[in-house]
């Protein structure tokens, strides 16, 4: 029921918000949270459920790729 | 998260040789998310990865299944559901299994989509099954909310909604030794880390809120490794989970539900940890109250794999009798499942 990985907001329409999960395009309801478009989001059961602070997922994101250097 | 040596932590991880250390990851998206990172082949032995008692549908117990069942088969009514809860057995049967005879059952990937169905066919009644965590609890409310809004009197929700910390309690007195807890990330998006802190800071053994990351979740298990015997908590998926966590969500599922005991497959009924609709909400309950009956099949251990007294492969069905294709317990077919995915990844 868990969507793990953040997607980002790329269009919104009222309480509807497409998500881009790096290139599967997804509708979900925004009602729970205050967000807008180029937001990173977690999406759970078709509802985003938080918005992330860009600053701190990309720290994430560079650990994750040292990380899978180590792997190779 | 600055500062950290990765290579230097997942060399330490896989050299440990200190005590044994037991740590559980409550939450079934961390199970998945370590299978999929290879995690357990990136540990030392004496490092044990547990996987705990949050995946929504291997906590259900069967008298919700065959309520759902009961009513799929009624005339005017649908039952809506997530996809693994459609092949869960109940006493005699699955949602999918009723299906094929004939039971209204649709599988649909929001609970948000009750409201449209209800909505556009007012001769038949949609009922929703609404299980899980805090997580999905405000998806729920919401549903609740449209239909207070449009005066839908043909939705309604089949609850069987848990909340963790009573369960993690019951656990640490119940389970098999836990030094340390991967909190469970998406619940705690929303409600907030503060209650792990205090969970860690009671039961004095540490807690630590992870991302589902490869690189987060050995930061975690190296810092719960690290914090062993010592207690303590930390946050390590601060960009998604703040310290009160989602105010708006926390507020809807006020209005809507209460506390209440709740019935754990294979654990019983834990007082306090659950949540129903409130009174003045009633007329959106299917016919909850009182789904205890916990029929598990016979031989199945998902019971102790869900504290961690036994890993999934000590179940002597495991990989045998009992496989994706075969499933015999829950654990083994939500993919969220401690038994699912220590099959399909291979881990021991
Ligand atoms: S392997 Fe199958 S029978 Fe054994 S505990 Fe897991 S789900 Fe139950």
């Amino acid at each position: 029921m868990c969507v793990a990985i953040p997607g980002r907001v790329i269009s919104m329409d009222g309480t509807k918000a497409t998500i881009d999960f790096s290139g599967n395009i997804v509708v979900a309801d925004a009602g729970l949270v205050d967000t807008k478009v180029g937001d990173r989001v977690l999406v759970h059961a078709g509802c985003i459920i938080q918005t992330m602070s860009d600053e701190l997922a990309d720290e994430v994101e560079s650990l994750m790729k040292e990380i899978e250097d180590l792997s190779n | 998260m600055a500062g950290f040596d990765i290579k230097k932590i997942a060399e330490e991880l896989k050299n440990y040789d200190g005590d044994e250390v037991r740590i559980m990851e409550v939450c079934g998206t961390h199970t998945a998310a370590i299978s999929e990172n290879g995690i357990p082949s990136m540990l030392s032995d004496k490092i044990k990865l547990i996987s705990g008692p949050g995946c929504p549908v291997c906590v259900t117990v069967t008298a919700v299944i065959d309520k759902l069942i009961e009513l799929s088969m009624r005339s005017d009514t649908v039952v809506l559901t997530f996809g693994d809860l459609i092949r869960v057995k109940g006493t005699s049967m699955s949602l999918a299994e009723a299906k094929g005879e004939g039971a209204h059952v649709k599988m649909v990937y929001s609970p948000m989509e009750t409201v449209k169905l209800a909505k556009e066919d007012p001769d038949h009644n949609y009922v929703f099954a609404a299980i899980g965590f805090e997580t999905t609890t405000p998806v729920y409310a919401m549903v609740l909310e449209e239909a207070e809004k449009n005066n839908l009197d043909n939705l309604k929700l089949l609850t069987s909604l848990k909340t963790m910390p009573e369960v993690i309690r019951y656990v640490v007195k119940n389970g098999g030794g836990i030094d340390g807890f991967i909190a469970p990330g998406h619940v705690a998006t929303i409600t907030g880390s503060d209650i792990y802190k205090e969970l860690s800071e009671e039961l004095g053994i540490p807690f630590v809120v992870s991302g589902f990351e490869g690189a987060q979740l050995l930061l975690t298990i190296y810092s719960l490794v690290k914090m062993k015997g010592k207690g303590g908590f930390k946050n390590l998926y601060k960009s998604a989970v703040k310290e009160e966590g989602n105010i708006k969500a926390k507020e809807i599922i006020e209005k809507y539900f209460k506390a209440s005991d709740a019935s754990w497959r294979g654990m019983g009924k834990i007082p306090g940890s659950g949540l129903i609709l409130r009174e003045e909400y009633k007329k959106y309950d299917a016919g909850s109250d009182m789904l205890d009956e916990d029929n598990m099949p016979p031989g199945c251990r998902c019971a102790d794999v869900l504290v961690g007294k036994i890993k999934p492969c000590d179940c002597p069905m495991f990989g045998k009798k009992c496989t994706p294709d075969t499933a015999h317990g829950a654990c083994m077919v939500s993919t969220e499942g401690s038994c699912y995915n220590y099959f399909v990844s291979g881990r021991r």
